[in-house]
This record gives C-alpha cells, sequence and structure tokens, in this order.
C-alpha cells in the first residue's frame, strides 16, 4: 500500500466520519438529555438518504432535493416523537429498544413498499462533479471534499449553539441532570422535542448527503446505528464534543481497517486467506478499540453525567 | 402562601411519607427538621412535583400555593410559580460554567446576576469555572444563587449546610439572614439546630413520614423533651 493511497483513505475515513457525527449527535443528545435509547435514529438516515433520492428525481436539482428534504426529516423526526416516543420516556430501557426497534421493522417495511427494495442512484450534483489534485497524479472526488467541508462546518455551527448559547446551557444541563433542569422551572419535555427534531434533521442531513456516494437501500441505517451508538459510548453519552472526536476516530479506524487490514495479513498469509481474515478483522477492529477505550476511561472521553 | 395539608406519598412500593403538614406565610422561615430517613426530602420533592422524575408519586393530601391546588403539576410549572429549590447535594450542573449555572434558568425579576455576584463575590472570583471544579462551599453557593435568579417568592433549602467548612457555613447562614430581612419566605431543612433556632419563625419535625410537633423555636427551647425524643440520635 502506497502513501499515496493511505492518504485518500484517511481522507475517506474523515469524510466517513463527520457522516457519523451527524448521526451521532442527535442520538448522544437524545440518550442524554431523556435517558433514552432510540435505536430509530438510524431510520432517520435513511428516511433523508430516500427523501434526498425522491426530491433529486422529482426535481432534478440535488440543491432543492436537499432543500426541501430537510423541513420534511425534521417534520418526521417530530411526528415519530410525537406518535410513539414521547409515550416512552418514563418506561424502561427495554420497553424503549423493543419499540424502537418496532419502529425499524415498521419504517424499513414502509419504505420497500413506498420504494421498493432495488437500491436507488443519486447523481453526484453537476457543482460537484470531478476530482481535487491533492498532488501530482492524486485526486480525490469533490463530492467527498464537499461532505467532509459540510460536515465540519456543520460540527462547527452545532458546538457554536451548544457551547455558546443559552439554550446550549440547557441542554448541557439537561444531559448531566434533567429533574433538577425541570425543578428550576425549565419544561424538559419541550426542549428535548427541540433537541429531537434538531436531531432527526441532522441524521436526515446526513442521508442526502451520503445518497450520491452510497446506494439507498431499505436498512441502510441500521449499520450507521450501530457505529453511531459505538461514537456515543466512546464520546461519553451526552456529549457533543465527544462525539465529535469519537465519529472521526471511528470512521478512520473503520475505513483504514477496511484497506489495510487485507494488506497487512498478506504479510503472514496467501492472497486469498488474508483477504478473508483481513476483512474479518477489520469488522472487528472499531469494537476492539471501543472496549480499550472503556477499559481505560469507562465512562468515555467526555462524561457528562454527575458522580 | 404554601400550605401543605396531610400529604402522603412514596416511591413503588414503599410509602415514605404518611401524614405530614406544614404552613408557610410570606416573609417567614420555617424549618423541617427531624432525624435521616424521616421524609423531609421526599417532602420536598412532593410539593415540588418531582416524585414522578424519580419513580415516586404523591398517594393523599394537598399542596396549596397561594390558594390554589399544586399536586398534580409537573415540576417545571411548580418552580415557575415561584419556588426556588436547593437541593440536597447542591447538584449544580458539572459541565456548565458557573456564569452559566446562573443564568441557564434564569427569569427575570428583582433577582439579577450582579446582584447575586454581589451577595457572593467567591461567584464573580470563578465565573469561567466549571461547576464540578468549585469546592463544597462555593457550590453551595452557586445552588443558592441559581435558585435566586429563577426569582422565587419561595426559597427551599436541602440541607445547604451539610459538610460545610465553619466559616463557609457561618457564611450561609449570613447570606439566609440577609435574604430573610429582606422578605423573602424561606423552607430549610437543616440540622444546625442553634443557627436554625435562631433563624426560624416556625418549626415542623417529621418523624416515620408523619409531621409530630409544630411550633416556635421558642416553644421547642421549652420543650426539652421534645427535641430529646424525636431530634437527639
Amino acid at each position: 500500500m502506497s502513501t499515496q493511497l493511505l492518504l485518500i483513505q484517511a481522507l475517506n475515513g474523515l469524510q466517513f466520519g463527520v457522516l457519523l457525527f451527524l448521526v451521532a449527535a442527535g442520538l448522544t443528545l437524545v440518550f442524554g438529555v431523556m435517558d433514552f435509547i432510540n435505536l430509530a435514529h438510524g431510520v432517520q438516515y435513511m428516511l433523508g438518504a430516500y427523501l434526498g433520492a425522491s426530491f433529486a428525481a422529482a426535481t432534478g436539482s440535488f440543491w432543492l432535493a436537499l432543500l426541501l428534504a430537510l423541513p420534511v426529516a425534521l417534520l418526521a423526526g417530530l411526528a415519530l416523537e410525537w406518535l410513539v416516543f414521547r409515550h416512552l420516556y418514563a418506561r424502561d430501557h427495554l420497553a424503549q429498544v423493543l419499540a424502537t426497534f418496532g419502529v425499524i421493522l415498521s419504517l424499513n417495511q414502509l419504505v420497500r413498499m413506498v420504494w421498493g427494495s432495488a437500491p436507488l442512484q443519486v447523481p453526484v450534483p453537476a457543482l460537484l462533479e470531478g476530482g481535487i489534485q491533492l498532488m501530482p497524479g492524486l485526486t480525490w472526488p469533490t463530492y467527498r471534499a464537499a461532505i467532509l467541508l459540510a460536515g465540519l462546518a456543520t460540527a462547527g455551527l452545532l458546538w457554536l449553539v451548544v457551547e455558546r448559547t443559552r439554550l446550549g446551557a440547557l441542554v448541557r444541563a439537561g444531559a448531566s441532570n434533567a429533574p433538577m433542569v425541570a425543578a428550576l422551572g425549565v419544561d424538559i419535555h419541550r426542549l428535548f422535542m427541540l433537541v429531537f427534531g434538531c436531531g432527526a434533521m441532522l441524521a436526515g442531513f446526513a442521508g442526502v448527503m451520503a445518497a450520491p456516494i452510497l446506494s439507498v437501500e431499505p436498512g441502510m441505517g441500521d449499520t450507521v446505528l450501530i457505529l453511531a451508538f459505538v461514537v456515543i459510548v466512546i464520546g461519553g453519552i451526552g456529549s457533543v464534543r465527544g462525539a465529535f472526536i469519537a465519529a472521526l476516530l471511528v470512521g478512520l479506524i473503520e475505513t483504514l481497517g477496511r484497506s489495510l487490514m487485507p494488506d497487512l495479513m498478506r504479510l503472514f498469509l496467501a492472497p486469498s486467506p488474508a483477504r478473508q481474515t483481513g476483512a474479518a478483522l477489520a469488522s472487528m477492529l472499531v469494537y476492539v478499540a471501543m472496549a480499550g477505550i472503556l477499559a481505560w476511561r469507562p465512562r468515555g472521553l467526555f462524561p457528562v453525567r454527575a458522580g | 402562601m404554601l400550605r401543605v395539608d396531610s400529604l402522603a406519598a412514596g416511591y413503588g412500593h414503599s410509602q415514605v411519607l404518611f401524614d405530614v403538614s406544614l404552613g408557610i406565610n410570606a416573609g417567614q422561615v420555617v424549618t423541617l427538621m427531624g432525624r435521616n430517613g424521616m421524609g423531609k426530602t421526599t417532602t420536598v420533592r412532593a410539593l415540588m412535583g418531582m416524585l414522578p422524575a424519580l419513580g415516586g408519586r404523591v398517594l393523599a393530601g394537598r399542596v396549596g400555593w397561594q390558594g390554589a391546588s399544586i399536586i398534580g403539576q409537573p415540576a417545571h410549572a411548580i418552580a415557575r410559580q415561584g419556588l426556588g429549590l436547593v437541593p440536597e447535594g447542591r447538584q449544580v450542573f458539572p459541565t456548565l460554567t458557573v456564569l452559566e449555572n446562573l443564568t441557564a434558568t434564569a427569569r427575570p425579576g428583582p433577582w439579577t446576576l450582579p446582584r447575586v455576584l454581589a451577595l457572593f463575590p467567591r461567584l464573580g472570583e470563578r465565573a469561567g469555572n466549571l461547576g464540578a471544579r468549585l469546592s463544597g462551599g462555593e457550590q453551595q453557593m452557586l445552588a443558592i444563587g441559581r435558585a435566586l435568579l429563577t426569582n422565587p417568592s419561595l426559597l427551599i433549602l436541602d440541607e445547604a449546610t451539610e459538610g460545610l467548612a465553619p466559616l463557609i457555613r457561618a457564611e450561609i447562614w449570613a447570606v439566609l439572614a440577609q435574604l430573610k430581612a429582606e422578605g423573602l419566605a424561606i423552607l430549610l431543612i437543616d440540622k444546625n439546630l442553634g443557627a436554625v433556632m435562631r433563624l426560624s419563625d416556625h418549626l415542623v419535625i417529621i418523624e416515620k413520614g408523619r409531621s409530630v410537633w409544630s411550633g416556635a423555636p421558642e416553644a421547642l427551647a421549652a420543650a426539652p423533651e421534645v427535641s430529646q425524643t424525636y431530634l437527639h440520635v
């Protein structure tokens, strides 16, 4: 493996990391503020991708599709909160996991019924076609760079809101001690709806942006959801900063692992078994990293809970 | 202004309060007394509407605030009507700075940030520090300042001087005396008999979830058998 390929894979890893962050940000806040486990958060990502694909096909413009998909993703999130999730806050985690898993199954099926099982393709917008020349003979797709930049910009904006505004202070306070925030006169459920809506929209945003580089298909939210959970556990539940660092870390480990491990195994094994063991090891790598980090810091990199 | 009648409450299958009654008039300082585990904190949580969030519920009784019943209302709605809580264990927000702790939940009224910082100059010096980095005394000042900035008409302090150094403790008592002099009503839970007797207008003793004795500090001083029975360990 050349250093050039390594650089490309590292950039791809970062780009995957910011997408993960957009999904994980909402998840960590919802889990942190309301102690609510929302397995259906990955569905929001899938929904974003499908909405983006449909609107792009209907309007012929990726940008118009993005503009339309965001408010619809927000509304879908609020509707789910209203219909299902708000009846679960007072329940234990098992009830939440079962109910939100039910939402995954239902919505995956709904997506199959509406859009069919075949993957949809979304063309890369004309403005972002082609590649950026990093060095002579080495280009990286412009669209991936755009995702990376948009993700970083969104992360920066989110950081500003969470760390520098009174609303953000309330969200952080809620993540560490929600009953106390309520006892000081703040309607924690309304705060939660706001967080939930924004989280759903961010996940939808990630889905729309991922649509041109991935195949849009039912169940695409499930793999992202599992990695997003790894991200928020590593980062510290309720911590946006932790989610950001952990998302980049997981994105890098996942992407680099998949491309490096088979090569690494080639040093010891014949090509065919090297490919197989390499792929198997690569898919374990993220979880090994999580176990290592939790052994070192049991409450994640940036714990927010008191005590 | 606050009237609690025959309150009964508990968590899950264990009942903690059986029959608690107390009243506070405007400008009064009333102290709940009694040994540990007798139901003082549960009384505060029940009247603040905090039990549901902790898996508990009110079983019977009435809580009246300014003449209207507040039982069954969510905690935030009760707090907004003018009840400011300084909870057991301070519970400052660890990941917020001192300034954010004070302002995040503030509501407009006579208590402003400069006024709270004048009351506790230490908080001004540590404005940018995280709640988790403060000493116990500073956290206590922060919890009081945070409650004052919600501009309550009744301040409720649950063990506000517990575990503090004597000097800090004296500072807290001086502040409470000052707040009382300014006309703020205060509901206290505290074991510091001497200071409580000096500050309070009225005492209520809780024993095994029942309010068993109430009266003026002088009445308690004149009845050593009462404190012998309910307060001494």
